[in-house]
């Protein structure tokens, strides 16, 4: 059984919550006591049907006012795979929470409601799974019930988000018809939509290869932590803590530990059970090397002919996260992989309008939710990948050195 | 489901998710330990726990847990649970902080709700000891499946000077990069089981089999049936007259405060039995064993924000 890391967007009212209480209703996670608890709330309401959505809107401001206000994480499993929902509200002012769930998922769902077609939001949502990379998208096409099961209307929408798609990097999309609330081609397919010849929902979900997204090619284990056992048995034990950002290791590979540019060859892989033949992301893992070179936090075992750049200048997206705005010149922390370092904004080369991906060059500071092109520099080297090319060792956050607030997320574009 | 890596799914390179969550988990461990100098680990003595102790073994081996455990003792335990923690903390070398909400009563610092429980004062009792001895990270087994409120915790969640939770004021977390950074008076609780299911973890108890307190396998036990749940009897939790105790096959779903946590009838007295009884099973196992959630439907929420685990 492998594991699906899946994130959904939507606008308030396209039935968000909706499908998800369907995915997980229909894959039955849904447990009887809970949706007892549904029922009566919708009864108390006055709804005509069990509101689904009452399954995922978990705090109280949100159930007052209907809606969903911060990443929530669900859970189901079919018999194949487990998936892990990061639900993420759809309005205008939570683009950084789109960001965080996009950030760590192997798919994105976008609703659209078949009655408005695509929205501003839509385009937005589209263009931070590109931005974000999140390897496979599907837009799911909802409410099809109250636009009679309409080919046409379908049809219009599949190909005015194809238009717009074809201005991103998305390397999979696929466009479902459903209903979320009658449960039309969310697990079942539909019989209302015959000429919809394609998965249901769930039978995507539970079938898109995700083994081939992993980077398995470039080698980068930033060491997370030094295990020295203080004890007689493991007197001169040094081992390497972390988890594998990508790419196969084995002993007896040649590697080279950055920033020093010294040469080791792995002597073991091992896990708390034991010695493992190779070790692949996403494993955590402890090496050992066979010169006793110095190594500690933030240092990045590699291959010597395949090394990410050892950089302190960096071209980068950042999505800004705070209220307060963004400036040039402005001093921040960084983190990357396991390493903290000090980042001086340089220069804001210009702001994106992510609905109609304008760049704005006039642009002199990021407001909350806002998505720009800057240049950095670092105290420290970072030890770095394109993000396009390495989600792990091409992404950062930075951290506001007076609140401790973490105020935005990076992708880097270009290390030098 | 006792493949232990790749094989399990037929792919190449690709990790069974037991293995992947296990993986996330130890990260999530270590990275508290590298950046946070006064970690705890919460250890109930209850699954989760068990397994998050389990878990921060196979994080530093061969060397030993890096940290100390800690133990809010309500005084209303079950003696297989607290016979448990004792032999665990022995085996795994670690060392014990108690709280002990007990002395915090004979004390005055608190005082017990009107219906016995103890679940709310816990509160209090746990900042104290954080403060006691400085500890300025919590790790805790909670998971996100548990309950509508914990869905929309971060792994790392700040808690200010009173040890309160603030859901609309939370970090972003992106990638694997979580942020520690303190303000001063501030303290973290760290989740590093917040993506596991209730069957994911019995599923790794059976596959690393994790030992756990014996009442979690089913055996001969006095009960009473009490708003349709089923007590043990115990000192703490006593029937009243116009309840009739009898004794039948039962085991515990959670460990909780022993006067109010009930137990599930059941004839699962393996691991492997268990498994397939939570595979199949409708009911949450708050919503089975727990008198202390079903007071409101929001109670999670509110004894959240005042600080609870």
């Amino acid at each position: 059984m492998d594991l699906l890391r899946i994130a959904t967007a939507g606008s308030v009212d396209d039935g968000k919550s909706t499908l998800i209480g369907r995915l997980l209703f229909d894959s039955k996670a849904i447990f009887a006591d809970q949706l007892d608890s549904v029922e009566k709330t919708s009864l108390e309401r006055g709804s005509e049907y069990t509101d689904l959505a009452l399954l995922t809107d978990g705090l109280r401001a949100e159930r007052e006012q209907g809606i969903t206000i911060d990443v929530a994480y669900r859970y189901f499993a079919t018999p194949n795979r487990k998936f892990i929902v990061a639900d993420t509200p759809g309005h205008i002012q939570y683009t950084r929470n789109m960001v965080t769930g996009a950030s760590t998922s192997d798919l994105s769902i976008i609703l659209v409601d078949a009655r408005k077609g695509l929205v501003e939001q839509s385009r937005r949502h589209a263009f931070l799974v590109s931005l974000l990379k999140v390897p496979h998208l599907v837009v799911a096409v909802n409410k099809m019930d109250l636009v009679d099961w309409s080919q046409e209307v379908f049809d219009e929408i599949r190909r005015e988000f194809t238009d717009y798609a074809a201005r991103l990097n998305i390397a999979d999309v696929q466009v479902i018809p459903v209903s979320a609330l009658t449960g039309d081609n969310v697990v079942t397919r539909s019989q209302n939509m015959p000429w919809y010849q394609g998965a249901s929902l769930m039978h995507h979900l539970e079938n898109v290869q995700i083994a081939s997204d992993s980077n398995m090619v470039d080698v980068r284990f930033p060491v997370q932590y030094v295990i020295r056992p203080h004890s007689n048995d493991y007197h001169d034990y040094r081992g390497y803590a972390g988890q594998v950002a990508s790419g196969v290791m084995k002993a007896g590979d040649k590697v080279v530990v950055l920033p020093s540019g010294l040469p080791a060859t792995i002597k073991e892989v091992s896990t708390a059970d034991g010695p493992v033949d190779v070790a692949y992301p996403p494993m955590s893992v402890t090496v050992r090397l066979d010169d006793d070179v110095d190594i500690s936090r933030g240092d990045m075992i590699v291959r010597p002919n395949n090394q990410p750049k050892v950089a302190q200048n960096f071209e980068a997206m950042i999505c800004w996260m705070s209220d307060k705005p963004m400036k040039p010149g402005q001093k921040l922390a960084i983190k990357h992989t396991t390493k903290t370092a000090r980042a001086l904004v340089k220069e804001l080369r210009y702001g994106l309008n992510i609905n109609t991906l304008h760049r704005n060059e006039e642009a002199n500071h990021l407001d909350l939710n806002e998505i720009g092109r800057v240049s950095l520099r670092t105290t420290k080297p970072l030890l770095a990948d394109e993000y396009q090319k390495n989600r792990t060792t091409g992404g950062f956050i930075l951290i506001d050195e007076i609140t401790n607030n973490t105020v935005a997320a990076g992708m880097i574009i270009e290390a030098e | 489901m006792k493949l232990k890596n790749a094989a399990a799914t037929g792919m190449r390179y690709q990790l069974d998710q037991l293995s992947a969550l296990e993986a996330e988990s130890i990260f999530i461990i270590r990275e508290v330990v590298a950046e946070l100098e006064r970690p705890g680990l919460l250890f109930s003595g209850g699954k989760d726990s068990a397994v998050l102790l389990h878990l921060a073994a196979k994080a530093f081996a061969p060397a030993a847990i890096p940290f100390p455990v800690v133990h809010i003792d309500t005084g209303h335990n079950f003696q297989e649970v607290l016979d448990f923690r004792d032999a665990e903390v022995s085996r795994r070398g670690v060392r014990l902080i108690v709280g002990s909400v007990q002395e915090a009563i004979d004390a005055g610092d608190v005082v017990e709700e009107r219906n016995g429980s103890r679940n709310r004062i816990q509160t209090p009792v746990l900042l104290d000891t954080i403060e006691k001895h400085e500890l300025n990270a919590l790790m805790g087994g909670a998971r996100r499946d548990e309950e509508k409120a914990r869905a929309k915790e971060r792994v790392f969640s700040f808690r200010d000077d009173f040890g309160q939770w603030d859901p609309k004021n939370q970090r972003p977390e992106l990638w694997g990069l979580y942020n520690s950074r303190l303000n001063h008076g501030e303290s973290i609780r760290v989740f590093p089981l917040s993506n596991w299911t209730e069957l994911d973890i019995w599923h790794y108890i059976e596959r690393e089999n994790v030992i756990l307190p014996s009442i979690y396998y089913a055996h001969e036990r006095e009960v009473f049936e009490r708003s349709g749940m089923l007590f043990g009897v115990h000192p703490f939790c006593t029937p009243r007259d116009d309840e009739m105790v009898r004794t039948q096959m039962v085991r515990y779903r959670t460990v909780g405060d022993a006067s109010l946590t009930a137990a599930v009838a059941s004839t699962a007295t393996t691991t492997a039995q268990i498994v397939e009884e939570v595979a199949t099973t409708r009911i949450t196992e708050r919503g089975a064993t727990r008198g202390d959630d079903q007071v409101s439907e929001a109670a999670m929420e509110d004894r959240k924000k005042e600080g609870y685990f």
